[in-house]
């Protein structure tokens, strides 16, 4: 079979990680002070920030105001230079209202909309590069940020993508692995009940093997879940200590 | 004209540099508090299947049988009895508004006014009934995060340096400079719109970086930290107070103040 192969003999993919395994993690919280709530994440070489504002009162037509709970409006954007050719339209296209999309269905599962009913809950999310797992980077970096804003959350929303290749499934796929062609899945957790806040796949997969990319992608997901755990406690524990009491 | 440029640098990571032992308990959302359904809950839990579940990232808060969980960051819960500061959006149009308000309160105005209600979706109904809150006049407006507004008996301050303060309990602090006659407070319906001197200005820029300074390093505001900063801030220029090394300096001086001043 010519050209690349994504899982050799041994096991090992493209980049030298195994099947399961995560790419590198870096998150910080608070990057904007002007923002209500802020991040950035890098997935490997996925680089995404998201910044959130409010609650406040809703913006343009009143008429859209929910009574009983909040409205939540999430934007997705790609900079320009974020692919490896340049975009021409960093949003407003239909992979980013898509994305809008399902980010904006993503968290009404997850944030506590009816503690403020008419309100408005802005999430904006910007990929800065792009090489795989931009949805997960995104969900990530963004539950991170509504954190930052002290927006009440049900849970964290963890995410990650999966493939399957050679009966394997794979975890956390790289653009080489998703250029590839093979089926993709992005799942998006809530960790601490398991619930499932989006599932996502566009290609074709055999139902029974269905199970086990789910399952690959539901314990890739509870591992980013361990590692923006670690992230949000270390946070919250410096600025305590400077509040003191 | 001359111009400083910095480039940017790596933050310190900020607990190093305060050596409390804190004992708090610190939550994430989707922590369990507690399994005790005796408790009532408050802000930042919520209930689920028989647990008491966080939903915000802070610290947990006990008062007697209420759990409440204090986020850093998070908008304003409006309290009755609150003092707010904030600029009027817009109006109800309505015949008896027109005529109770004509010529008092424009759109655009900023006020001082005391929470009076509280509604179920959040919503806030203020009163300006004394003459103690009303519209405000020339002075500076700081808008910080409202959870470093400490809650205190009264939030009208009128410091000894020669300028007073409104702490808003919503995160907007005002700073004007003292009126000389005690009938004629900081509200009323008419701005006093009178030349403010050169002395009572650079107390108040001053001030105004001071509580920069604060917010940066997360200290509490209240009339004593604000005033501690103010004086050590003194042997620096006011422009100075907001480079990142002066800042760290003034609160470091301030902190210390403040914890002799508890010991």
């Amino acid at each position: 079979m010519a050209g690349l192969e994504l899982l050799s003999d041994q096991g090992y993919r493209v980049d030298g990680r195994r099947a399961g395994e995560l790419r590198k993690i870096q998150a910080r919280m608070g990057v904007f002070a002007q923002a209500d709530g802020s991040a950035y994440i890098e997935q490997g070489n996925t680089k995404a920030l998201a910044v959130v504002y409010g609650p406040h009162e809703i913006r343009g037509s009143r008429a859209r105001a929910l009574p009983d709970r909040a409205l939540v409006n999430c934007q997705y954007s790609s900079a320009t230079f974020s692919t490896g050719e340049r975009k021409r339209r960093p949003h407003g296209d239909r992979k980013s209202c898509e994305m809008g999309l399902q980010l904006r269905q993503t968290f009404e599962a997850a944030i506590l909309t009816q503690l403020h009913p008419r309100s408005q809950i802005d999430i904006y999310v910007q990929v800065l590069q792009a090489d795989g797992g931009t949805y997960a980077a995104c969900v990530n970096a963004a539950t991170l940020a509504v954190l930052d804003a002290g927006v009440p959350m049900r849970d964290f929303v963890c995410a990650c993508s999966a493939g399957f290749v050679d009966s394997t499934a794979l975890a956390d796929l790289s653009h080489v692995e998703e250029a590839a062609g093979g089926p993709q899945l992005a799942l998006a957790l809530l960790p601490a009940s398991g619930q499932i806040a989006l599932l996502e796949m566009d290609a074709r997969l055999h139902e029974d093997h269905l199970e086990q990319v789910l399952e690959a992608a539901a314990r890739a997901a509870r591992d980013v879940h361990t590692l923006l755990d670690r992230v949000v406690r270390q946070h919250v524990r410096e600025a305590s200590v400077l509040l003191g009491d | 004209m001359a111009m400083e440029m910095r480039l940017p640098v790596a933050r310190k990571p900020l607990s190093e540099s305060v050596g409390r032992d804190t004992k708090k308990h610190l939550v994430v959302p989707g922590d369990t508090i507690t399994t005790d359904t005796g408790f009532m809950r408050g802000h930042g839990t919520y209930m689920g299947e028989e647990k008491l579940i966080a939903s915000v990232a802070g610290s947990v808060e006990r008062v007697n049988k209420l759990i409440c969980v204090k986020a850093l960051k998070t908008r304003y819960n409006g309290e009755v009895g609150d003092i707010v500061v904030g600029r009027i959006t817009e109006r109800r149009r309505s015949a008896e508004d027109e005529l109770a308000m004509r010529g008092f309160l424009q759109e655009g105005d900023l006020i001082s006014a005391e929470v009076q209600a509280v509604f179920s979706d959040g919503a806030v109904s203020l009163h300006t009934r004394s003459l103690k809150y009303g519209k405000l006049g020339q002075g500076v407006l700081v808008q910080v995060s409202p959870s470093l507004v400490k809650r205190q008996k009264t939030h009208f301050h009128d410091l000894p340096c020669g300028a007073s303060v409104i702490l808003g309990n919503n995160g907007f602090i005002w700073i004007y400079p003292t009126p000389e006659h005690k009938e004629e407070d900081a509200g009323a319906f008419s701005a006093n719109l009178e030349p403010v001197s050169l002395a009572d200005r650079e107390v108040i820029s001053r001030l105004r970086n001071c509580i920069v300074s604060l917010v940066t390093q997360r200290v509490m505001l209240y009339d004593t930290s604000i005033l501690y900063c103010y004086e050590a801030s003194l042997p620096h220029q006011i422009k100075d107070l907001l480079k990142p090394e002066i800042m760290e300096e003034v609160v470091m001086e301030t902190r210390q103040r403040l914890l002799e001043q508890e010991g």
